[in-house]
């Protein structure tokens, strides 16, 4: 296939967008999380 | 707890779906979609670089009317999916802007140039970093939301100018192949392979957006609960001191 390095790393590269935007999304929400158990832990301890 | 079980089995169907849709729609853009005739294979990049294009396009729309949500109802629901859906186009429109060049390089012997479509493109991403940088400045829900929700509004006029810059400017960038005027159109296989890879993009832009919102739901509720306990600890303070008066 010509040009197949160039039609691989388009795809890839995308995607790649995606994945890391998706983890970083799944980060930021175990943080929320966490940090809002923990406030809730703090607010009922009080 | 019984909605919430519910609201991850529904989004746990809708990625199973959106994941075969994707694997369909990459099988159909190898296998299915006929060989355009003057750039061969290097074509094939069409269907993700202008789905991408296009799904980044609706997401900015979705900002566009949740910005006009919050200034006419300054309603929080209308400011979380504002951003969401902000974050999620620059993803989609990110991923226009590297395709773009992996594409033009083969084809036009560059991966660059400034023209109008190009440019534009380029502005509509800087336009969209500075709205969440812009929020990342102000530590005020309120004013946050207000002033993002005015500078999405203006950044938006920007999506138009994208759409029509080939239509209006002789560009190095192709002229419009869909919806285009006499002598332009796609293969009929081609638009439906197109079609089905732009459902499967929107289906992926959905549960970005699904997520993030989750995530921004989240943190208001941080940002609450934050307020509510330095109340809390000023009202206790305030009364330790009126205790020592007292005494």
């Amino acid at each position: 296939m010509k040009n197949f390095e160039f039609i691989f790393a388009a795809y890839t590269v995308g995607w790649a967008v995606f994945f890391v935007y998706y983890l970083t999304v799944i980060r930021r929400l175990g943080r929320a999380e966490e940090e809002l158990q923990r406030l809730k832990e703090m607010l009922q301890g009080k | 707890m019984g909605r919430s079980r519910q609201s991850d089995a529904v989004r746990m169907g809708l990625a199973v779906l959106v994941g075969l849709l994707v694997i369909a729609g990459a099988y159909a853009i190898f296998f299915v979609a006929p060989m355009e005739a003057s750039q061969r294979e290097i074509q094939r990049i069409f269907y993700f670089h202008v789905g991408s294009a296009w799904t980044a396009g609706v997401a900015f729309l979705i900002v566009f009317i949740a910005n006009i949500g919050y200034l006419s109802k300054r309603a929080p629901m209308w400011d979380r999916l504002a951003v969401s859906s902000a974050e999620v186009g620059l993803a989609f429109c990110t991923v226009v802007l590297i395709t773009g060049p992996i594409w033009a390089k083969p084809v036009w012997g560059v991966a660059w140039v400034w023209d109008a479509r190009l440019t534009t493109t380029a502005v509509l991403w800087l336009l969209y970093v500075g709205y969440l940088l812009l929020r990342s400045f102000l530590d005020d829900p309120a004013r946050r939301a207000v002033a993002s929700a005015a500078f999405g509004i203006f950044a938006f006029l920007d999506v138009p100018l994208v759409y029509f810059s080939i239509r209006i400017w002789r560009t190095q960038h192709p002229q419009p192949v869909i919806a285009g005027g006499e002598g332009s159109g796609l293969d009929p296989m081609m638009w439906r392979v197109f079609l089905f890879n732009w459902v499967a993009l929107l289906g992926v832009m959905a549960l970005l957006i699904w997520k993030r919102y989750r995530v921004e739901a989240l943190l208001r509720e941080v940002e609450e609960l934050e307020v509510e306990i330095a109340w809390k600890e000023a009202d206790a303070a305030s009364r330790s001191v009126l205790a020592g008066q007292n005494n």
